[in-house]
Parts: structure tokens; sequence; C-alpha cells
């Protein structure tokens, strides 16, 4: 197993001197201990993907260097780089078997036969896919196919492993039950892993530490519970987390008071908050679905009218109509408030975070 | 400093290989072309020349005689010049013969098509093989049962008969291509026209056809080139009242000295109308051949 | 507004049967929403509504008259695909007024309603645009308004937030909900997502293999699922489904190599004694009904930790039983090693017992 460490990787699709050229990738910084599940996480064409492709060879950086280990990986084609890369669509070779797909890789190497038929019989045992070694790859179901490219993966034993979205085909059970299977697979393996994907759940759920992107900037490198609790810019914070943090445009008045633009509220604020909102005027406030609470008494600074009322199950989320913004709210299921009604909207003062309208950086 | 020679003698190397390619394939057409402008002399000298004013001075009598039918002096007498003024009236016909056949077949075919994508027909897949199939048969094998057929419904020698034979000829190519083309639009777009409040075939009529037009032009394309250049049947049939172009510019090659000139310049005459046709529907062509081609 | 009743709906496209022997009703103004997996035979039904396919048997009423042989013109029925299947050479607002000159409204007429509905979806600013140029959330909103020019007694919508990235689509679900609130107009809409499903629809009608399997209020098909189906299919994460057996003579629940058991109210052994079938019976639990603790207490059950998944907003703790996993729902914070040994405890009164082979509900 290896780190991988990207030192300044800028990429750029396109001549520089003409209007269309587009920098996929800005000065990114990123190292992945070895053993880490690192995740890229951001939306489509924020530059994970590219990231990733670059880190595997299959694009090379404009500028900037990237190590696999000791070694400076640059210059070197993806075949000497020593990694493993699992493709969105598997990329199975149809004519061959699911034993010689997994095996492909090791034909390159001067392996025995028998040497050959312990290593795939070991990650087939591994991936409990022994049963399908006969078959096909095109005629089995997804989540199959996808042990099968992971095999391929793993049989070669690679310093990285890197892999592009590889449940995003899959349906919502098979997905939820193959992110506990790999999350616990690279733990018991300690496999170095590059993860990409736009699923913040997914992120959330498998990565030791997430790297959230957004048109090719880092926009923050830490673990899940970091990011979600204490997001360094807006786009973090409204990126990940179901529903979307709530957020309201505001001025900063008095020192510690939030007046939303269009004169929508007027919060008050600990008078600790003073200090910090020294230097900033526009800013915005952002507060998470399961940090408000609805009240039926006057103690809420701040009253809606339930528009929408949506019940999953085991929560049940309001949707608030504050006047000029919205609100959405989470709530245990047993809590009963019918449209139409008027509720008072507590918000929890220990989880209010706040941005800088201009610059996005949390204050 | 590598990476640059590399990519530059790369770029020599496409160059040259694809003037190689253009070369071989424009050549003839070129030497047919200058071959036009020569003088009955010229065109039959040892020595080739290529190039107009530099090696031989071009002229334009090949083109009037081909075209007005002017008596000539030539070893041949007279018959010389009535062969030539048949040309016009040759070439009348290949218009219409080709024209109609082109637009019926594409017209006929869309519908079929458009019937065999949308509607579940028995026996589809093998229907759709067997109208495939026609196009694999070498036309010489059919030559004598269509000879017998065509005289004993007195087609011979008619418009009707050969149109309908093009026309026959060129349907399973544009309902291969057009259903292949109809599978490609989503039925979404008219179902949406019904749900809307259209009939089905005011539905095909405002969506449908103004997205097929492009396969359309190509299909037509096609056709009209099967159509014009087709020589076995026409040789055969139509030998005198619905004569088209092919049959004569080979018969001419036969006939005591060959006037090269002039049968260059008739060539020439016979290329520019589907050159023209062609070039008024390029933008249409490329979308047309890959929709049809991509299946689904 | 309409309402519909589908009696005995079967449709068979050759030997497969895509539809069996449907009945619902769906009610004035009712947002009644088709829930299933792929292939259970939502789209079919709803295109039989739509006109678009011919049932092989049964009827369809609209406000008492029955529909059967009408074309879809002449149902009065609005369809969002979908793919929106916008009319791709025509701007948006001739997308919009297409089906209102099919109607030979006039001119003046025609402008009014369009571009009051526009205003109404805030698409006013994209009526000269073709669909080409618009952004999926945007196309998804001018085949809403192509469908509320018409005022329709029945809108019909087939999975129409499936093509929307993950964001905007928990976005729309509200706008749609509010939107269906304003009009007070009749919903049927089909989709595969259960989180759609529950967080919009007034009532819930889930089908399978094309076979109606409840259809109930979100509330109740989660609480109270009438079969296997159903209680696997609605809640994420899923419902954990363990092997057991009922061993009426003791009262008691068995669980799989007796790891564990759990004893039956008089109530639950009444409908347990009731039940014809044999004793193989599963188990379900949601992961919210499930407790854990370090300590061991009187009716825990020992377990292993598999693997921890940190949300965001909670934590979801697969444990391992012997050869089964069950997942927990715990508080964000919650931590706990791989391997680590925790006590959990079933929400007495909030399990349901289903037959094995049957599938149907027993507690």
């Amino acid at each position: 197993m290896a780190d991988v460490r990207l030192i300044n990787v800028s990429k750029r699709f396109g001549e520089s001197k003409k209007n269309d050229a587009v920098m996929a990738v800005k000065d990114l910084d990123l190292d992945v201990t070895d053993g880490e599940f690192l995740v890229l996480l951001g939306p489509s064409g924020c530059g994970k993907t590219t990231t990733l492709r670059m880190v595997a060879g299959l694009e090379r950086a404009t500028s900037g260097e990237i190590f696999i280990g000791d070694r400076s990986v640059n210059d070197l084609p993806p075949g000497d780089r020593d990694i493993a890369f699992v493709f969105q669509f598997y990329a199975l070779y149809p004519h061959l078997s699911v034993y010689d797909n997994i095996s492909f890789p090791l034909r390159a190497q001067n392996m025995s036969k028998s040497e050959v038929d312990a290593q795939v019989q070991r990650v087939a045992s591994r991936l409990k896919i022994e049963h399908i070694l006969n078959r096909r790859p095109n005629r089995l179901p997804s989540g199959e196919q996808q042990r099968v490219a992971l095999g391929r993966a793993m049989v070669r034993q690679p310093q990285v492993f890197l892999m592009d979205e590889p449940l995003t085909n899959l349906d919502a059970s098979l997905r939820s039950e193959m992110r506990v299977e790999l999350k616990h697979l690279q733990q018991e393996l300690g496999t170095t892993m590059l993860y990409v994907t736009h699923d913040q759940v997914e992120a959330m759920s498998m990565s030791h530490r997430i790297a959230v992107m957004n048109l090719g900037v880092l926009q923050q490198v830490d673990t899940p519970l970091e990011i979600y609790n204490h997001p360094k810019t807006l786009f973090v914070a409204t990126f990940i987390g179901s529903p979307p943090m709530n957020t309201v445009a505001c001025t900063v008045v008095d020192g510690h008071y939030l007046q939303g633009i269009d004169n929508s509220f007027r919060l008050a604020l600990d008078s600790s908050y003073t200090a910090r909102l020294a230097n900033v005027k526009e800013v915005v406030f952002g507060v998470r679905s399961e940090d408000v609470r609805l009240v039926n008494d006057d103690s809420a600074q701040l009253r809606g009218t339930v528009a929408v009322r949506e019940p999953l199950g085991d929560e049940t989320i309001y949707d608030m109509d504050m006047g000029q913004y919205r609100m959405a709210v989470k709530t245990p299921p047993r809590q009963m408030f019918r449209q139409g009604e008027q509720v008072g909207v507590a918000i929890n003062p220990k989880r209010i975070h706040l941005f800088d309208r201009v610059t996005g950086q949390a204050v | 400093m590598t990476q640059q020679r590399e990519s530059l003698t790369r770029l020599i190397g496409f160059w040259v290989l694809l003037g190689i390619v253009i070369f071989f394939f424009m050549f003839p057409l070129y030497w047919i072309a200058v071959s036009s402008i020569k003088t009955r002399a010229e065109v039959i000298n040892r020595v080739p020349s290529y190039i107009p004013y530099a090696q031989f001075e071009p002229t334009l009598d090949n083109y009037t005689s081909v075209l007005l039918g002017t008596t000539i002096q030539s070893d041949t007498g007279v018959r010389a010049s009535a062969d030539l003024s048949i040309f016009r009236d040759r070439l009348m016909n290949s218009v219409i013969i080709a024209g109609s056949s082109t637009i019926l077949a594409v017209i006929l075919g869309t519908l079929a098509a458009y019937a065999v994508s949308r509607f579940h027909i028995r026996g589809e897949s093998d229907l759709m093989f067997f109208i495939l199939s026609t196009r694999m048969l070498p036309p010489i094998v059919v030559l004598i049962p269509i000879f017998l057929l065509f005289s004993n419904l007195n087609l011979r020698d008619s418009y009707p008969g050969i149109i309908l034979l093009y026309t026959t000829v060129n349907l399973p190519f544009v309902v291969w291509m057009m259903k292949g083309f109809f599978d490609e639009i989503p039925v979404e777009y008219e179902e949406a026209a019904m749900i809307d409040g259209y009939s089905r075939l005011e539905a095909i009529w405002k969506i449908v056809i103004p997205e097929a037009i492009p396969a359309m032009a190509a299909t037509a394309v096609f056709s009209a080139i099967v159509a014009w250049n087709e020589f076995v049947f026409a040789n055969l049939l139509n030998r005198t009242y619905a004569a088209t172009v092919p049959p004569w510019l080979n018969s001419i090659i036969g006939v005591g000295a060959v006037e090269w000139g002039r049968l260059a310049a008739a060539s020439v005459i016979f290329v520019i109308p589907i050159v023209i046709f062609t070039f008024l529907v390029r933008n249409y062509l490329l979308r047309g051949v890959t929709f049809g081609a991509v299946r689904r | 507004m309409a309402d519909l009743t589908i009696e005995q709906l079967s449709k068979n496209f050759g030997k497969t049967a895509a539809v069996s022997n449907v009945s619902l009703t769906i009610k004035d103004s009712e947002f009644l929403i088709l829930l299933g997996p792929t292939g259970a035979g939502k789209t079919t039904t709803l295109r039989c509504v739509a006109g678009l396919e011919k049932p092989t048997q049964g009827t369809i009423h609209m406000d008492g008259k029955p529909i059967n042989g009408l074309s879809p013109a002449e149902r009065d029925v609005a369809f969002v695909f979908q793919s929106y299947a916008l009319y791709p050479r025509k701007t948006v607002f001739q997308n919009m007024s297409f089906p209102l000159e099919a109607r030979k409204l006039s001119q003046a007429e025609i402008q009014q309603r369009v571009t009051e509905i526009a205003r109404k979806l805030a698409i006013d600013g994209l009526l000269n645009r073709r669909p080409a140029q618009l952004s999926g959330g945007q196309q998804q909103r001018v085949a809403l308004g192509r469908a509320m020019v018409r005022q329709p007694r029945l809108f019909l919508m087939d999975e129409p937030l499936t093509n929307l990235d993950f964001k905007l689509r928990v976005e729309m679900r509200a706008e749609l909900k509010r939107l269906q609130n304003e009009l007070a107009a009749t919903f049927f809409y089909v989709t595969n997502d259960q989180v759609e499903a529950m967080s919009m629809a007034d009532r819930i009608a889930i089908l399978n293999h094309g076979v109606l399997q409840q259809i109930d209020t979100p509330e109740n098909v989660y609480n109270n699922p009438a079969n296997l189906f159903v209680a696997g299919f609605v809640g994420n994460p899923r419902m954990n489904f363990l092997a057991c057996r009922i061993d009426k003579s003791a009262r008691t629940i068995i669980g799989k190599d007796n790891l564990w058991q759990l004893p039956l109210t008089g109530n639950q052994f009444e409908k347990a004694a009731r039940h014809q079938g044999g004793n193989e019976s599963v188990f379900g639990i949601r992961p919210e009904d499930v407790e854990l603790s370090p300590e061991a207490q009187d009716n825990t059950i020992r377990a292993e930790v598999y693997v921890v998944e940190p949300l965001g907003d909670r934590t979801i703790v697969d444990m391992r039983l012997g050869s089964e996993v069950i997942k927990v729902k715990v508080a964000p914070d919650f931590t706990a090693a791989s391997g680590e040994s925790l006590g959990m405890r079933f929400e007495l009164g909030r399990f349901h017992v289903f037959d094995k082979s049957s599938g149907e509900v027993i507690i």
C-alpha cells in the first residue's frame, strides 16, 4: 500500500490562448495517507473525475506533481503506476468469462498457472463470486458485475485503488448493500482507496475523509462529521445534507442581530457573536433542517405556516412558508402539524452557520 | 522538443496519405473533365496532356455538339450527328425516370417504415430481413424473368415500366434506413401530440415529418444515384423511346472510331445533376446517414 | 377535476402479464402515487389510463363515465413523460401553445394562458428558447406547463423527476406538492422512488409484478405494511429481515440458530395462532426501532459491530448477529469500533412477522 500526494496539480483542456480553454482542476493540493479511504465529492463538472484520471495516468497534468508512494508518476504510463481502476460502467471484457476477466491483469506478469489460479480464487472467495466464475459478464446482474470489476482490480494487489462512481448504476437497495460491503472490505484489506462520487450519502458513509470539489477548486478536506458539522464554505454546507441546509441572505445589524434582506426576519444571536461578525456586513445565515424545531408556544423568534408536509416514515419534513423565504424542518414522525397551520419556528442557537455573502467562506 | 517533432511528422504523414487517397479518387474525374475540353486530335494523342492552356488549347466544341447536335465532319458520317442529338432526349428521360422513381420510393418507403417501426407487425424481423435480402440480389440473376414479365405486360420501353422497376429496387433501402431512423425518434413525441388533442395523422405530419426530412433527404440521394446510374435494366428494357443515358454512353464506345472528347463531355454533363442534388441536400446528408445507421 | 376508477385492469404483452387485475379509485383532487420497482407495470397502467395502450381486460371510468373507447385526445388528460418529450423544433412558447391550438382557441387566449402559466412556473424568461437550450430542471417545468395550460381533468405523470439531479429532485418534490394543492388538481403519479412517494402522496398504491400489493396513506403503508414486499420496499434504510420461527407453545419468537428470542403479548399471540401456514417466518424491524447499548441488560441481544456509517444527521450501524446483519439507526455522534460487541434491543410493539413463503403479514 502507498500514499498518494498531489502537489499544486492543475489540468487545462483546450489551447491556453483560445477562449474556450477550460481549467478543469485548479492548483489542487491533496494528500491521501496510506490505507485511507478518501472520497472526491462534488457535482458533475467539478473536476473530481479528471483528478482521478490524472492519478491513474489516463490524463496528463498540465502542471504540478503527483506522487504514488515515493515515486513521482507524472511521466509514467498507467500500466507502470501499480494502480487499479474500477470504471463506472465496469468495462468488463464481454467475450471472456468472469474467471478470465479477473485473471487478465495477471497475464502481463509471468506467473505460473497455479499461482494465477490461487490469486483468482482468493479474490473470488473474498467477494463471494466463486459460483459465477464460469459465466459471461453480460448475463450477470449488476451487483455481481460490480464485484467482478472489483475482483479484477483487487487481484493485482496494487498500491492504490481508484474508483470512478462504481455504484451509480445500481438500484437503491443494492447500492446501500454494496456501500457497506465496500467499506468493510477496505477496512479489512487496509487498501488505499481514492473514490469519486457525486452522491454525498456515499461519501459520508464510506470515507475516512471527504475532499469536496467545485468548479475545479478544492473546497474542504475533512472527516465526514467535520464536513457536516463545520462546513468551511457555503457550497460545502449546501451540498452535503439532505434536505439541503436552509439559507437566508442577511445583513448584520447592531453587532449581533441578523436582518434578513427584504425584511424577511430579524434574528437575535448570542452577544458572543459580536466579535465574529465585526468585520462582515453581508452574510448568509444557515441552519440544517434537523436543528430547527416547530413549537406551539410563543417562545420561538420566528413564525411560519406549514406549506407542505412530507411524511417519510421515520421522520417528517415540513416545508415552511416564512414570508419572504422558505425553510425545511425535520421532525420526529409523531409530531403532527396540518397544512396551513401557523407555528413557531425555533432554531438551535448552537447549530447556526454563518457565511460571508461575498466570498462564501464560513464566518 | 521530441513531442513537437513527433506531431509534425504525424501531421505531414497525414496530409501525404490524404493527398494520395484524394489523388487516387479524383484523378479519373479530372481526366474526364480535361478530356472533354480537348480537340479530337488532342484526345487521341499518344503523349497525354494534363493542364489546359499550358499543354494544350481547350475547346468547347465537344459540349456544343453534344448538347446542340451540330453535324460534324467525321469518318462515320451523318450518323454521328444524329447520335449526338439523341443525348438531350436521353438526358431528359433520365431526369424524369430517376426523379419519379426516387420520389415514389422515398414517399412509399417512409410510410412503410413508419408503420413497421410504430406498430407491432407479426413476423416483423422476418419481413425486414426479407426486404433487406432483395438488396443482396445480383441484378443479372433476374434479368431474363424481368424481361419476360415486362414483355407480357407491355411495359417494355415505357416510362411507367422502368419507373416501377427502379422504385421497387430502391424501396428496400429506403424502408430499411427510415425504419432505423424512426426507431431512433422516441414515440413519446407523437404520444404527447395525441394527448394534446391531435389525431395520429396530424401528429405525424406536424411533429414526425419535420424530424424525418434529413433522413429522407439522405435516402433520396442514394436512391437517385442508383436510378440515375442504372445500366443493366435500362439497356435491356428501354432501347428507344424511354431510353436513359447510361446505355447510350456505352453504345458510343463500340461504334467505329470513338468520339472520346464528346463522350467525356456527355459524361461530365451527366454527372452534374446528381452533384447539384447532393450539394443542395449536403447539410441533411450526414445527419440522415448516421441517424439511420445507429441502431438501438 | 375528476375522479378516476380503474376496475380489474389487466394488460398482457404476448404471454407476459404486465398488469393483473388492478382495481383502484382516485378521488377528486387527490395526489395518488403508483409505486413499484422497474417492470412492476406502473407505466403500463398509466398509459392505459391515457389511452396510449389498450387494456386486455377491465374498465376505466372518469367521473362515472367509461373512457375505454376514447382516443387519447378525447380523454382530456395531460401526460408528463419521463423524458419530457418536448417538441424539439418548437420554442418553449410553442410547446405550451401546441395543445391549445388543437382546441382552436383564439390567439389572444392562447397568449394569455401560456404567459400566465409560464409566470407561475418561473419560466416566463425562457419562452423563446428551444428545449435543447434548457437545463433539465427547466425542461421539466416546460413539460409541466404544457400539461397545465390545458386545464385537464386529470394529470398523469410518468416518473417526471427521475432525470433530475438529487438536489433538484428534493426541491421539486415540495414544488410539485404545492402546485397540486394550489390547482386542487387530481394527480396520478408513477415512480419507483419510495421517498418521492412517501413525501408527496395523499395515498400510495404499491405494485409488484403487475399485482396491487397495498393502497393506503404513507403513514399506514410505513407502519402497517400488508406484506413482506411492501415492508421491504418502503423505508430507507430498508427494514431488517431476520429468519425466525414462532413457538406457539412457549409463546415466543425464536431467531435463527436460537441466537435470540422475543416473548409475544396476548394480542400478538392471538394473531400468530390464527395464522394457518407453517412456522417458518420472517421477523421484520425497522432500523429506528432498534436500540444499542454498551452494557448488557436483561433483554438485550449481543451482536458485533460490522460497519459504522456516519451520515451527518444520523448514523447507521450495521450489526452482525450470527450470519445475519441488522442495520440500526443511532444518533449522529455515535462512535464504535469495528468488531466491538454491543447489546441490541428491539422495541416491542414495533416489529412485524411475515409468513416466509406467502409474504403475508402475521403480526
